[in-house]
């Protein structure tokens, strides 16, 4: 007898639809590697991104703010997803980041794509913290930190 | 471990996620984590977790639902470390 299970673990693409954002605040295009311990995922910003019109003056460089939130939305968001194995369901829940540490190292300019690399610290009654790092396509270091964040059912 | 020790160990974990020092001096076992001492939801989860590591115990989901007070977090560890 052969039983059919429902699919526990996801598909990377799967996660992307699952996601709780769109755009223009939607930072995540692929996910690379995902497994319980890691996720890696990257972005490539948009030369006409809503926020370069004003950061800064006639100078287009992407927002700490952003690089966080495109961090969170692939360590924290994507990766939650994954780990809440199936029990996420959008109808039901949201996700807030709970807290972030960061550093940043080098400018991201519109065009620019982005690796984002996350290791899980711990994933505990729905709160996900990980160790974070965004890389540009020279493999150089563009910021490094920590993020934390919780899913809940509304 | 009496009661007094395991209160001075809880302060000492709940101290650098504590938003409200002045609650965090004046501490009673009526204190309460979130109304009290303005700890967030999130930051609960750490001060489980370093409970956990403290006493050597773990916390399930039952548990931790109840640790939102000072008087509850005591119970629920001497009563880990009792089946301990």
């Amino acid at each position: 007898m052969v039983v059919h299970f429902k699919s526990r673990v996801l598909k990377k693409e799967d996660i992307i639809q699952k996601l709780p954002y769109s755009k223009p605040f939607l930072f995540v295009d692929e996910i690379i590697e995902i497994d319980e311990d890691h996720i890696k995922g990257s972005y490539t910003f948009l030369s006409d991104e809503y926020f370069y019109n004003g950061h800064f003056k006639d100078n287009p460089i992407t927002p700490g703010v952003i690089l966080t939130e495109c961090m969170a939305q692939i360590g924290l968001a994507c990766f939650g997803i994954y780990l809440l194995k199936g029990k996420w369901d959008q109808g039901e829940w949201s996700v807030a980041m709970t807290s972030n540490e960061m550093n940043f190292n080098k400018p991201v300019f519109p065009e620019e794509k982005v690796m984002v690399v996350a290791d899980k610290v711990y994933f505990r009654f729905n709160k996900l913290k990980c160790n974070v790092s965004m890389y540009n396509t020279d493999h150089i270091l563009v910021a490094k930190g920590i993020v934390a964040g919780i899913a809940f059912q509304k | 471990m009496n009661k007094e020790e395991l209160l001075s160990k809880l302060k000492t974990i709940i101290a650098p996620y504590v938003q409200n020092q002045e609650a965090l001096k004046n501490l009673t076992e009526n204190t309460d984590f979130i109304k009290d001492l303005e700890i967030n939801s999130a930051n609960l989860v750490d001060v489980i977790l370093d409970v956990e590591d403290e006493f050597d115990i773990e916390i399930d989901n039952e548990a931790m639902e109840k640790m939102l007070t000072v008087k509850a977090s005591i119970e629920v560890i001497e009563n880990k470390l009792a089946i301990k």
